[in-house]
Order: structure tokens, then C-alpha cells, then sequence
């Protein structure tokens, strides 16, 4: 690492920083910036432009106007090669790591403009990084078998390894255990003494009150604020939690749906812990699985003797970090997989045989968690789209024909109740933004006769505002219906569920209610005795 | 969601509109139009050259064409030499579109003429000529349809690569081919091999006032029926959604294996007919090294018409007065008839130009389906993505 910059000093200045793409001023006269040894949190829904400044910032965009400075000294950020040059590291939300290479190798193609690698002085350099970080990396390691929170850290040597003294994080945390976002924590409070500046985006607004030293928020483009040090430090975090929404969603509510929406995010702002949720009925068991086990595909593991039941009126939740069985459990649910062995019954009658659209006939609908890989057709029309998984039958199809007008009009009404926004129904699905393609999704599986619902990370990569409204109407299902929701935020889930089982290793290794210090045990169990990630985690603690 | 970070505002808006791509509808259109016929008219134009090239008049070369190819009663053997063509496009659509590249239509095609050449003889003399037309037609459809079945099964419940086992089945029904007409089918009154003659009034009848054969009739007809298939039916629909994303359609529920093994038969189907089109309407009988490849001429066409059994029709009709046209002008001047391969080949090669610099410029349509447009990665594809967010 270089040697830091002055603390206090600005790293990187932002002035008037504009970009606009046709249609949309993404960045509207931006001003912004980091200082040496800060964490400077940036809130903003998507769309607000913070990855649009992130780009810029990056090199993998360049400003219409504005001035960049790193150091005092004026630059032009006009590639990523250009952004690494001048110390500015960014890690992605999503791994940029190659699985099959070593974190040695992964870190190394970083000096790939060399003719020669040089594993020696590559070795000695991570072992400096681990001093810093308080982490230790076994150089060796497929980059593959590491976990999520230990890849993460990988990353962010990564980003510092030609010397950064710039770090974006984009939602760092939003796959990690509770444990591996506390190890995070850690490794921030280390660079920040050793004068790094970080930029920390997320969504989630404890996390941006809890680490950062200045909080900065974006809104449809333009810099609402930026709360400034001593304001932070000096304001009790509820307090400033409420003033961050405030700016976040702003002054009196504009309309009918922002009153009720701003309503829920008070309600969310406060820890899931101490809300008192309505006391309702639970009722007859609608989805149960008995000793059920289905097998995995690829790398993706499968599931072992799962024991669950799903009542009327219930949300069930299932906890687990990424890439334990998840998406077995939801496919074999759903129909998409057979299972090898146990039983699975919908209102009391054995199903396993049933394929997806039998099941779907029946009420029990899946939504999926691949949007664009297998939940829409993006050439197809939005219309065709909430039909897919009806498609052939009446009365959309008759004598074997396609009634377009009965699927257009359907579609049409699909949209508004579910607030699609799009030019018209015969809009193809593709050009959707990932938040209005999950509402077409929600209004497919929602629609059509929908008793019980899986929900396979129905809020992952959505924005704040699609993610209270799906969140609203999971809970919604309480009302004589039922929700299994498997996700892999635990926030999340201890926000919408009655009950939460976790999954981990393919198998449910344990239950808990929402509730005072659940996060922990779940968090625990989430883990189990993969010891990988635990040592760290007790240091951490 | 998307694999370059930092263009997820990209997603947020409508995607822009990008210079050079007209708007509206019939803007369009008429983008895709002018990107179908462009390629064919720098083929010719190209063509020309190399006929200038090669010391021949390349204006006298192309009205002669025309003159052998639609002038007069010319027309007539282009129509006829239109039906296999048709049909073998239509039945290729069907595969293509549910992303399956039967690509073993010359076996197909072949071993369904063989079957027919050898049954026809005895089937019009002990059967009234009507029901033994019905019956070649099916029974063609069906060996046509059967030498699909390996490469559907294996495709369905193995996932293997089709392109592979069609060709090779292609090969082995070529081979198959020629053993029947060597053997159990062999005219034994002559030396060559090859099948019994039909007698020429128990060919296919005529449309009345021409000497164009009903089977033309045929392939329109099929060409309009599968046309509605895929426009109006679930069937159709089921097609499509496999061949855009066959994730989507395994998520949603359509039964991929039986999907994959339909649209096989169907396609081999259409190309069995083909060959009853053309041996019961043109030929009459079979030799065994008698190949005339059609499927590899028309598939450039196929995508010219974008997989629309309906565009295809102008675009086979154009091939089918070149093909015919041009093997007696190039007789005329005395090129080898190779020469229209080379302008089918020209065609071929003017359709990646475009379709490359349609990438970059927003030039209408693209000639691929989705799905294989994903599995291709075309040159600095990846750069202009970034550019296109950025």
C-alpha cells in the first residue's frame, strides 16, 4: 500500500459531475468527496446514480462535465487501467474472481502487464496485506473453495494490490453471513487506521449509519446531502437514521403510495428485533415435505432428508448462505427437479409425481430467483411473458389459437395492479429494469389461482422501494395463503417470516423465531462446522 | 443481472435508441427489409466483378439468367425446382426456431427420395394414382421424420450436441441411401444404378395450363399452415420459448424432451416431403450418386427470411430462378455451374458483414435467433456493450 495521504485530506474531489443517457440525467451536477482515513457512506435507490458515479469513478464511464481531482491535481478517468493508475480500487458487489485459479493467481493477473509474474514477491506481498487486514489467506486456495465472506476479502486485496488508496465497496455485505459482515467491519476499521479512503454503497441504511464517518445521499440523480462528520458522530443512530430517510425519500410525501411507502420504511428503520408483529391464526398444514431429498446439479449442491412444513396463513423462511441447497429445494418444490427419495405433499395429497404445470394448476407457484436467466423470455413480449406458464390453455387459448385480445387485456390489468411501469403490454420483457421484470414475475406467480407461493430471493438486487413492495406482499399471503420465502438475507427474512429454518449443506439444521438475538443464532447455525470462516468471525466478535 | 458493472442504469431506462436505427414500426421494417436484401445484392454485385475478372460480360451474364431462370415458360422449371427448396426451408425453420440445428436434411432428404423412387413404380400401378401419392407423401414424411429420432433422443435425454449427431446421422442415411437404391431397389433392366423410371403420366399432375407439378402447391401450403403454427398456436409459442431461453421453458413447465423430439419430427417431416415433392413431381426415379444438396444452399436464405416461413417464399422463389437459370448460363458461357455456389457462398459471406456492422450500428434485425445470437460472441462484441452502457 502506499504511503496514506494526510488524514483529513481529500483523496478524490468530484465537482458538478454531470452524465446523462438518452432519456435520463443519471448525474445531475454531482459534488462529492473522500477523504484519507474516512469511511464516506453513499445512500441512493437504483437509479438514484451512484453506479453511474461509481462508474465514473471507475474509468468504465466518463462524465459529460465536471471536474475530477485526485490528490488536489486535476485527472481524466478514461479507462479502468486509468482508475487503477490512480489508486482507485472497486469491488463489485458479484465476485470478479476466476473460481478455477488460486487467490495467488487471481491476485497476480492484476500485474498481467508484466512479461513475468513474479509468485515469490506476489506471496510475500499478500502475507504484508493479511498484517494489515488481520486476515489470513491461504495463497494457494482455489479461489472457488473459498467462502463467500473470505472471497470477499480476496477481492478487496485485490483492488489495493497496485496501490489504492481509493476503495469502492458496492454492497459488500449483501451476501455475507452475519458473521462474515462483522469480519468486514473489522477489515474496514484496520484500513481506515492506516489512512485508506473507502467509499461504502449500500442500500442498507443501518449498515451506511453504523460505519460510516460521513453519509452521503443520492436521489433521482442529484446530491441530496451529505451529512458531515461531527453530525454523525454527535447524533444518536436512530435519530440519524430518520434523517437519512428523510433525505433518501424527502420532505412531505408526494403522493398517495409515497405516504404509505415512507410509512414502511419508518417501520423497517427500526431493528426487525423489537417489532411486535400481529398475532394471527395458523392453519391447516398446505405444504409438507417428508424426509425429502433432491439431487444437485453441477456445482450446485442438492438436499438431504428435508422435514418441513408450510401452514395456512404462515411465512415460512429458510436461511443459509448462498449455494447450500437452496435452489434444490426450491426446484424440487416448484416441480423443476424429481426427487430421490422421501415426499412431498400440497393439501395433504402426494405431488411428487406432479410436473410444473400441474403443480402450477393446483396453486403452488415458484418464483424463481434467475429473472433473466430462466424466468422471463426478454424477446417475448410483457403480455406472453405472464403467460408462459399458461400457456395452451383456455381462455387465452381456444381450438388450439392464441386469443390475443383475452391475454393483452389480462396482461393490462396484471400491469397496473401490480405497477409495471412500461410503455405498453406488447413492450419486450428484456428491455425491462430488473425491478419492473420482478413485478411481471410477482403478477405471474401472484395471479392464476396462487395458494402457495416460493419465493427464491425475491428481493435480491431489487431497489428499496421494490423490495418493501415485494416484502408487502409476501406478508399479504398471511391472509389465507401461505409463503415459503428462501433467501439469503437474513434481514430479510427476520423481517417477513413466522418461523425461519436454515438450511446449510443441503440439510435444515435448525429453527428460530424471530426475535431478540435470532440473527446470532441463525448466523450460527447458517455456518454450522464449516470452521473456514469462524475463526475469524470469533476475532471478529 | 449483468455481467459489466456499472450499466445497470442501462436496464432503468428504455435502451436507447442508438444512431443510425430508425424508429416506429414502419421505420422498422423497413430496416429489416433493407438488411435482407443487401447482402443478395452485393453478392451479385461481387459476382459480377468476379465475372469480370474471369474476361465475361457480367450484364449479359444475369439477363441471361433471367431469360433461362422467368422469362417466358422459364418460370415454370423454377416453380418446380421451388418445392423441394420450400419444403426443406420450412422444415428447417421448425428445428431452428426451437434452436435445433437439424443439419442432417441431405440424409433426410435423400433417404426419403430413395424410399419413394423405389415404391413409387409398383404403388401407382396397383393403387389409384390419388392414394398413392397420399401414401409416398406420408410414408416420405415418416422415413424423413424416423432418421431424426437419434439425434432427438440423444438430444432430449442426453443433451447432446445435435449438430454433431445430425450430421453424422446424415452421413449414414446418404450411405443407406445409396445401398437400397444399389440393391432392393435397382432397376434390374439396366446397368447403372439407379431405380425403375416412373412412366410420366404417373407422375404427379400438372396445375392446369403449366407443366408445374402440384407439389409446388404443397410446399406452400406448408409453408402458410407452419406459419400460422408458430403465430397462432401454444405449440408454436412452446417453439419459440425453447429456442429463445430453454431455461425459461424447462422454469415454466413446457416438457423440453418431448418438445425437442416433436420439432425433430417435424422437421424431418417436411424434408421427407420434400423429397416426394421432387422425385414424384420432377424426376421420377434416383441414381445413387445423385445428390443435389438443396439444404445447403438454402440456409442462408432461411436466415435471410429470419426464420419467417413466410419471407422465405420471395427469397427461395429468387434462389430457385437463379438455380435454374444460372446452371444454363453458365453452360452458356462456359463456367462451371460451381459458379452459383460461389454467389450463394458471396451471400453467406455479405450476411456476417452486416450482421457484424449491424451489431454496432443498430441495422434493423438480427438474421439470428436469439439463442444462438447469445451463444456467438462476435469479435469486440464485449467493448461495445460497455460502450453501449457507457
Amino acid at each position: 500500500m502506499t504511503p496514506a495521504a494526510e488524514t483529513g485530506s481529500s483523496v478524490v474531489d468530484l465537482r458538478g459531475i454531470s452524465k446523462s443517457f438518452p432519456g435520463v440525467k443519471a448525474n445531475d451536477d454531482i459534488s462529492f468527496d473522500v477523504r484519507a482515513g474516512e469511511v464516506h457512506s453513499l445512500l441512493g435507490e437504483n437509479g438514484a446514480g451512484k453506479s453511474t458515479l461509481m462508474g465514473i469513478l471507475s474509468g468504465i464511464q466518463t462524465p459529460d462535465s465536471g471536474q475530477i481531482s485526485v490528490d488536489g491535481k486535476p485527472v481524466r478517468i478514461d479507462s479502468p487501467r486509468k482508475a487503477l493508475d490512480l489508486g482507485i480500487g472497486t469491488v463489485y458487489q458479484h465476485s470478479t474472481l476466476i473460481p478455477a485459479l488460486s487467490v495467488l493467481e487471481n491476485l497476480m493477473l492484476g500485474d498481467s502487464g508484466k512479461l513475468r509474474l513474479d509468485a515469490a514477491s506476489a506471496r510475500t506481498r499478500l502475507e504484508e496485506f493479511g498484517t494489515i487486514l488481520g486476515v489470513e489467506v491461504d495463497p494457494e486456495a482455489r479461489a472457488a473453495d473459498l467462502a463467500l465472506g473470505r472471497q470477499q476479502q480476496v477481492e478487496i486485496i485485490k483492488a489495493l494490490w497496485r496501490g489504492s488508496r481509493l476503495l469502492i465497496l458496492d454492497e459488500p455485505t449483501s451476501m455475507l453471513t452475519p458473521q462474515a459482515v462483522a469480519e468486514l467491519y473489522t477489515v474496514l476499521g484496520r484500513l481506515k487506521s492506516e489512512g485508506l479512503a473507502t467509499i461504502f454503497i449500500t442500500h442498507k441504511l443501518h449498515e451506511a449509519v453504523s460505519l460510516g464517518d460521513r453519509i452521503s445521499v443520492l436521489r433521482r440523480g442529484r446530491m441530496v446531502g451529505t451529512l458531515d462528520a461531527e453530525a454523525v458522530a454527535s447524533t444518536p443512530p436512530a435519530e440519524l437514521e430518520e434523517i437519512v430517510i428523510e433525505m433518501m425519500f424527502g420532505g412531505a410525501a408526494e403522493s398517495l403510495t409515497d405516504a404509505a411507502e415512507l410509512r414502511v420504511k419508518v417501520e423497517e428503520a427500526e431493528p426487525a428485533e423489537v417489532r411486535q408483529r400481529p398475532d394471527h391464526a395458523v392453519g391447516e398444514p398446505l405444504l409438507e415435505l417428508i424426509g425429502a431429498s433432491a439431487p444437485g446439479a453441477g456445482t450446485d449442491p442438492g438436499v438431504e432428508d428435508v422435514d418441513l412444513v408450510l401452514h395456512e396463513g404462515e411465512v415460512l423462511g429458510v436461511a443459509g448462505v448462498d449455494g447450500n441447497g437452496q435452489r434444490a429445494l426450491a426446484e424440487a418444490i416448484g416441480g423443476q427437479r424429481r426427487l430421490r427419495a422421501g415426499e412431498i405433499r400440497l393439501f395433504g395429497a402426494p405431488i411428487g409425481r406432479l410436473n410444473v404445470m400441474k403443480r402450477e394448476k393446483l396453486g403452488l407457484h415458484y418464483l424463481t430467483d434467475d429473472r433473466i436467466g430462466e424466468g422471463i423470455v426478454g424477446g417475448l413480449s410483457i403480455s406472453l411473458n405472464l403467460f408462459l406458464k399458461r400457456i395452451g390453455q383456455p381462455p387465452y387459448w381456444r381450438y388450439g389459437s392464441v386469443r390475443k385480445r383475452a391475454i393483452d387485456e389480462r396482461a393490462e390489468e396484471l400491469c397496473k395492479q401490480f405497477d409495471v411501469r412500461a410503455p405498453g403490454v406488447e413492450t419486450r420483457a428484456g428491455t425491462l429494469s430488473g425491478g419492473n421484470m420482478q413485478k411481471v414475475l410477482l403478477a405471474r406467480e401472484l395471479s392464476f389461482g396462487a395458494k402457495v407461493v416460493v419465493f427464491h430471493k425475491p428481493t435480491y438486487g431489487l431497489d428499496l422501494k421494490t423490495t418493501l413492495a415485494v416484502r408487502e406482499m409476501i406478508r399479504q399471503l398471511r391472509d389465507g395463503k401461505a409463503a415459503l420465502v428462501i433467501s439469503t438475507d437474513l434481514d430479510e427474512l427476520l423481517e417477513v417470516s413466522d418461523r425461519i429454518l436454515v438450511l446449510s449443506r443441503g440439510r435444515i439444521v435448525g429453527e428460530a423465531e424471530p426475535g431478540p438475538g435470532a440473527a446470532e443464532r441463525i448466523g450460527g447455525m447458517m455456518i454450522g462446522d464449516v470452521s473456514l470462516s469462524l475463526a475469524g468471525a470469533e476475532e471478529a466478535a | 443481472m449483468s455481467t459489466v458493472p456499472g450499466n445497470e442504469l442501462l436496464t432503468e431506462v428504455e435502451v436507447p435508441s442508438r444512431a443510425g436505427a430508425r424508429s416506429g414500426a414502419l421505420g422498422k421494417a423497413l430496416d429489416t427489409t433493407i438488411r435482407s436484401l443487401v447482402p443478395v445484392l452485393l453478392a451479385l454485385v461481387a459476382g459480377g466483378l468476379l465475372l469480370v475478372i474471369l474476361g465475361h460480360d457480367p450484364f449479359a451474364f444475369y439477363s441471361s439468367v433471367w431469360e433461362h431462370g422467368a422469362q417466358g415458360k422459364a418460370w415454370q422449371e423454377s416453380a418446380k425446382r421451388m418445392a423441394p427448396l420450400l419444403l426443406i426451408a420450412v422444415g428447417l425453420i421448425v428445428a431452428f426456431r426451437a434452436n435445433i440445428w437439424n443439419l442432417g436434411y441431405n440424409g433426410q432428404f435423400l433417404l426419403s427420395a430413395a424410399v419413394i423412387s423405389g415404391l413409387a413404380p409398383s404403388l401407382v400401378n396397383d393403387l389409384p394414382l390419388g392414394l398413392a401419392f397420399l401414401i409416398m407423401f406420408v410414408v416420405a414424411g415418416l422415413v424423413g421424420a424416423i432418421w431424426t429420432i437419434v439425434p432427438a433422443l440423444l438430444k432430449a435425454f442426453y443433451e447432446t450436441n445435435e449438430i454433431i449427431t445430425t450430421l453424422m446421422m446424415s452421413f449414414i442415411g446418404v450411405g443407406l441411401a445409396q445401398i437400397l437404391i444399389k440393391g432392393p431397389f435397382q432397376d434390374p433392366s439396366v446397368n447403372i444404378a439407379q431405380t425403375k423410371v416412373l412412366e410420366l403420366n404417373k407422375m404427379l399432375p400438372h396445375i392446369p395450363g403449366t407443366k408445374v407439378h402440384i407439389g409446388v402447391l404443397v410446399a406452400l401450403a406448408a409453408a402458410v399452415v407452419v406459419y400460422l403454427v408458430i403465430s397462432r398456436t401454444a405449440f408454436g409459442l412452446k417453439i419459440d420459448v425453447l429456442g429463445a431461453n430453454p431455461r425459461a421453458a424447462r422454469h415454466v413447465g413446457i416438457q423440453v424432451k418431448q418438445l425437442v423430439i416433436t420439432s425433430f419430427f417435424f422437421s424431418g417431416a417436411l424434408i421427407g416431403l420434400a423429397a416426394a415433392a421432387d422425385i414424384l413431381g420432377v424426376w421420377g426415379y434416383i441414381r445413387a450418386n445423385w445428390n443435389p444438396a438443396y439444404g445447403d444452399t438454402v440456409i442462408p436464405f432461411v436466415f435471410l427470411a429470419r426464420l419467417n416461413p413466410l419471407v422465405v417464399i420471395p427469397f427461395i422463389a429468387f434462389f430457385a430462378v437463379l438455380s435454374t437459370g444460372g446452371t444454363l448460363a453458365t453452360q452458356e458461357v462456359g463456367l462451371p455451374t460451381d459458379f452459383l455456389l460461389v454467389l450463394v457462398a458471396l451471400i453467406l459471406l455479405f450476411m456476417t458483414v452486416i450482421e457484424f456492422l449491424g451489431r454496432r450500428r443498430s441495422l434493423g434485425q438480427s438474421y439470428l435467433p436469439n439463442g444462438l445470437r447469445a451463444a456467438l460472441r462476435l469479435p469486440g462484441a464485449k467493448k461495445r456493450e460497455q460502450e453501449a452502457a457507457g
